[in-house]
């Protein structure tokens, strides 16, 4: 089986690769491009530790196939803080303990800034429906929802200053 | 106790030293790393609940181009059955080695007969369908009862219950009192049988490992686990390779919550790359998780309580049958040891029944048996409030057990907290407030539930070593691996007692070469016996740097004191000095007797038990038979919080954990003995929509035998959980669920039931 090439634009980098016509997405992020911070708990949909985004539309890369990628434009967990700076979602997921073993919080973190980008003012209701695919076995949500609406919080205020 | 008030450090939210590699996925957990030509394991499992193995014939596979290896049981050694039990902490070597790899009988569908290594995951899965194994069907049974009944298919032959083949493994009693009297002059005894159904652990990170074997035989294991020398000796016990030689690294842990105690890959890819000669990686999927690792036990509890008119409970009887799965070993211990613990009776039996049927073997699964027990005890003793007319805390305080109290499995308290969670629950502003008026033109009722619990906790070894880097800053190596962010308050006590910031702290786990034994991250031990022998280091540390301090004064190290980060004169008499700080002195080492750094290896004490209380409100829609928590607070005696954030997320973790158990979480069975629902679609976890904030009351009744007062807290958190919800669906319905989960289309049937009961 020939393998196919695939050239596309992954956290605002162009990249290329091959992959099998049944790879999915994320095998080609976990393998040949080497982008870990994507996890698979799952490989079925259910859980969302393998979120990303695609054209800014969250995806579970473990439904899409590698080869789809070709002229897109990927994000993933490790284009998420602008270098050292970390994003503020990852900023108060640190700060109020939103992690305890971390294998959920790519995923999350990716989620809610999809979130974040469409509405930057969510209720507590909206974070919890938004983040319904995104599977957490450790914290209860609590923290993780809480870290969201903070984040959410400061960056209107940001933005806010930045508009004065 | 040299308890440390005004602390900079503990008690503070910190952010914890593995933090920024989580949020910016770096972290490198099981799955997450390759080496120079790799290949990929795959496992080959048995479809039927139970058959004879009569022979396997790998040699088509083996002929597969990319095959480079294949394994069964004849690679794995064996620990005959006859010559007894070889324990490794908790578990027999002997099952290990029969449930890692299927030897004559195949026990479960999921059970492992062949293993196979090739050049692509795909190639390996092919080879698998090519080994043809003759397995001989037998009958099997899941269902407790089923599996004990007289004329039972039998898993172990070997096996004898009141003479006769069984199921029945083994027995464990705890007794106090004279039970018949007990009763007799009880008032009001109530006597109810639960069910609960086997569910999961349910981390997200699947088994996985990458596991290279030299020529020589020098092994390096890179796999995620809740103990990384649990690793190195079930791995050379299992495949004959000697400790010495085997370096299992601790990748970072995508969730255990106990169902990662125990080995399931390692010992297969460690023979795979051995034979091979190439690294091998095995990644489960999840359907793998599901039918072959540990869920813990399905069981049948009965409970009976015998009070008097003024609430006094007189006697008590517990009886918990738990299946174990494939292999002995169900966890009934915690069933029959915890379940009564939170109350003082004078007459009690507790009795716990190990049951093997055709499922996989379980796990522990947080607090392993406790909430089982908890679930038929504290139902009943809501049932028993009620019947007294009492407030249920009132009820639980008129009993609690307190310093002093002897508890059925053996100790006599010391100082302990449980009557402070009761009180805190009932003082709580979740407890005064009022439930509050459902929807009722949707159908929709609520209700509030209580209920404590209990957990032994525990100690045992643990290594450290705190060394002073040359430019003045500090590593801490510990051994047990972090799950939850005990490396955050490892952080916070280290900072404390060296008086630095703890950004100047960094906290790793060491792998099995480089750190002494540690025991397993299970039993709620982790912080309390790491940060012992963190704090006995880091004393020795400060003991070297006064007496660095001293000579380089040229005055007796009595006379100089560690504060704040650097050593002072103890007082004015003793001389005038310019402080020396941590950093000054460290450049100084190499003049002034060499590196600054110190170890400590104990096998910990003095763990004490801890104990929760827990309330819960639902909101029932009775049309549709959902039940929701709609708010819920976990009070519970944590010894002392060195970080709050990680402690209150124990708490919420378990909670939720609990309600899910409660409300939807069940293995499911086809008719043909395989699980139904191996997936997180079917297998119905709660989401982030399901549950409301989780709300935390830590309690601190410090542990004296411990230098900062701590005592564990994972595990207690999902004891009273699933009882404090079915309490709640009671006080909302009036009805009673003996069996969970409480999932809709029971709860539905239960309404109906109750309406057609009304109308006739
Ligand atoms: S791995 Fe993609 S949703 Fe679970
Ligand atoms: S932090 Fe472990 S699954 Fe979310």
């Amino acid at each position: 089986m020939a393998k196919i090439h695939v050239t596309t634009t992954i956290n605002g980098e162009p990249m290329e690769y091959l992959c099998e016509p049944d790879d999915t997405m994320l095998d080609a992020l976990r393998g040949p491009l080497g982008l870990t911070g994507s996890k698979e708990g799952c490989a079925s949909g259910d859980c969302g530790a393998c979120s990303i985004t695609v054209d800014d539309r969250l995806v579970c890369s473990c439904l899409m196939l590698a080869a789809e990628a070709e002229g897109h434009e990927l994000r993933t967990i490790e284009g998420m803080a602008d270098g050292e700076r970390l994003h503020p979602l990852q900023q108060k997921f640190l700060e109020q303990a939103a992690l305890q073993c971390g294998i959920c919080t790519s995923g999350m973190l990716v989620a809610s800034d999809a979130l974040l980008r469409k509405n930057p003012d969510p209720s507590e209701e909206e974070v919890r429906f938004w983040l319904a695919g995104n599977l957490c076995r450790c914290t209860g949500y609590d923290k993780i929802v809480r870290a969201v609406l903070d984040a959410a919080a400061e960056m209107r205020e940001a933005t806010r200053e930045a508009a004065q | 106790m040299n308890l440390v008030t005004n602390n900079k450090w503990i008690g503070q939210r910190t952010i914890r030293p593995d933090g920024m590699d989580k949020v910016t996925g770096r972290a490198q957990f099981a799955a997450d790393t390759t080496m120079p030509g790799m290949i990929w394991g795959k496992v080959l499992r048995s479809p039927h609940p139970h058959a004879r193995i009569r022979g396997i014939d790998t040699s088509k596979a083996e002929k597969l181009a990319g095959v480079k290896a294949v394994v069964t049981s004849r690679d794995i050694v064996d620990f005959t059955i006859e010559k007894g039990a070889v324990m490794l902490g908790i578990q027999d070597m002997r099952w290990m080695c029969r449930n890692v790899m299927a030897r004559d009988k195949a026990l479960f569908p999921g059970h492992p007969v062949a293993a196979v290594a090739a050049t692509t995951e795909a190639i390996a899965a092919e080879a698998c369908k090519l080994i043809e194994v003759d397995y001989e069907v037998l009958p099997w049974s899941i269902e407790i009862e089923d599996a004990i009944l007289p004329d039972a298919p039998i898993l172990h032959e070997f096996n004898r219950w009141e003479g006769k083949p069984s199921n029945i493994m083994s027995r464990i009693e705890h007794k106090k009192g004279d039970l018949t009297e007990g009763f007799a002059s009880a008032d009001i005894v109530i006597e109810r049988t639960f069910t609960t159904r086997p569910v999961h652990q349910g981390y997200i990170e699947p088994h996985a490992c990458l596991i290279s074997v030299a020529p020589d035989g020098k092994t390096t294991i890179w796999s995620s686990s809740q103990g990384q020398f649990m690793v190195r000796a079930m791995t050379s016990m299992l495949t004959g390779i000697p400790q010495s030689d085997i370096r299992a690294i601790p990748a970072e842990i995508g969730g255990g919550f106990g169902g990662k105690t125990i080995v399931y890959l390692e010992p297969l890819a460690t023979m795979l790359a051995k034979k091979s000669g190439r690294p091998v990686k095995m990644v489960m999927t999840r359907e793998e998780v599901m039918r072959a690792t540990g869920p813990t036990s399905g069981s049948r509890s009965t409970v009976k309580i015998g009070v008097k008119k003024d609430g006094t409970i007189t006697a008590a009887h517990g009886t918990f049958y738990l299946q174990a799965g494939a292999f002995p070993g169900s966890p009934i211990r915690g069933a029959a040891g915890c379940s009564f613990t939170p109350y003082d009776i004078p007459n009690l039996l507790s009795e716990g029944f190990d049951v093997c049927s055709n499922r996989s073997k379980v796990a522990a699964y947080r607090a392993p048996g406790a909430p089982i027990g908890a679930y038929a005890v504290e139902c009943v003793m809501d049932e028993v409030a009620g019947a007294l007319k009492m407030d249920p805390l009132d009820f639980r305080l008129k009993n609690a057990a307190k310093q002093g109290t002897k508890a059925a499995h053996g100790p006599t308290f010391p100082r302990i907290g449980y009557i402070e969670t009761v009180e805190a629950a009932k003082s709580s502003p979740h407890y005064a407030a009022p439930l509050g008026e459902a929807d009722k033109t949707s159908g929709k009722v609520r209700g509030r539930g209580v209920a404590s619990g209990f957990w032994f906790n525990a100690g045992g070894e643990s290594s450290a070593q705190v060394n002073i880097t040359e430019d003045g800053n500090v590593v801490v190596t510990t051994g047990h691996p972090d799950i939850g962010g005990s490396r955050a308050g490892i952080a916070n006590i280290c900072a404390e007692l060296l008086g630095i910031d703890y950004r100047r702290v960094s906290v790793i786990i060491g792998d099995t070469q480089t750190i002494g034994f540690s025991n397993l991250t299970g039993g709620s031990r982790v912080l309390f016996a790491s940060s012992m022998v963190v704090t006995q280091s880091a004393e020795k540390v400060i003991q070297t740097l006064r007496e660095r301090a001293a000579k380089i004064w040229n005055i007796d190290p009595e006379a100089v004191k560690w504060e704040q980060g650097a050593a002072h004169p103890v007082s004015p008499n003793a001389g005038q000095f310019e402080p020396l700080t941590l950093k000054e002195l460290a450049e100084k080492a190499p003049a002034m007797g060499g590196p600054i750094g110190a170890g400590v290896q104990l096998n910990t004490q003095g763990a004490d038990g801890g104990f929760g209380t827990h309330i819960c409100d639902v909101e029932i829609d009775t049309e549709l038979g959902i039940a929701r928590v709609i708010r819920y607070t976990a009070v519970q005696d944590v010894g002392r919080a060195i970080h709050p954030g990680y402690v209150e997320g124990q708490l919420q973790g378990g909670v939720a954990q609990g309600i899910g158990w409660a409300l939807n979480e069940e293995y499911i069975y086809t008719r043909e003995g395989k699980v139904d629902n191996p997936g997180f679609l079917d297998y119905r976890m709660p989401v982030c929509s399901d549950l409301p904030m989780l709300d935390c009351i830590m309690v601190e009744v410090p542990n004296p035998k411990h230098p900062q007062g701590v005592k564990g807290v994972g595990e207690v958190p999902l004891v009273p959980v699933m009882a404090a919800v079915a309490n709640a669906i009671h006080n909302a319905l009036g009805l009673r669920f003996y069996s969970l989960p409480m999932s809709p289309p029971k709860v539905s049937a239960a309404l109906d039931a109750g309406v057609r009961q009304a109308a006739e």
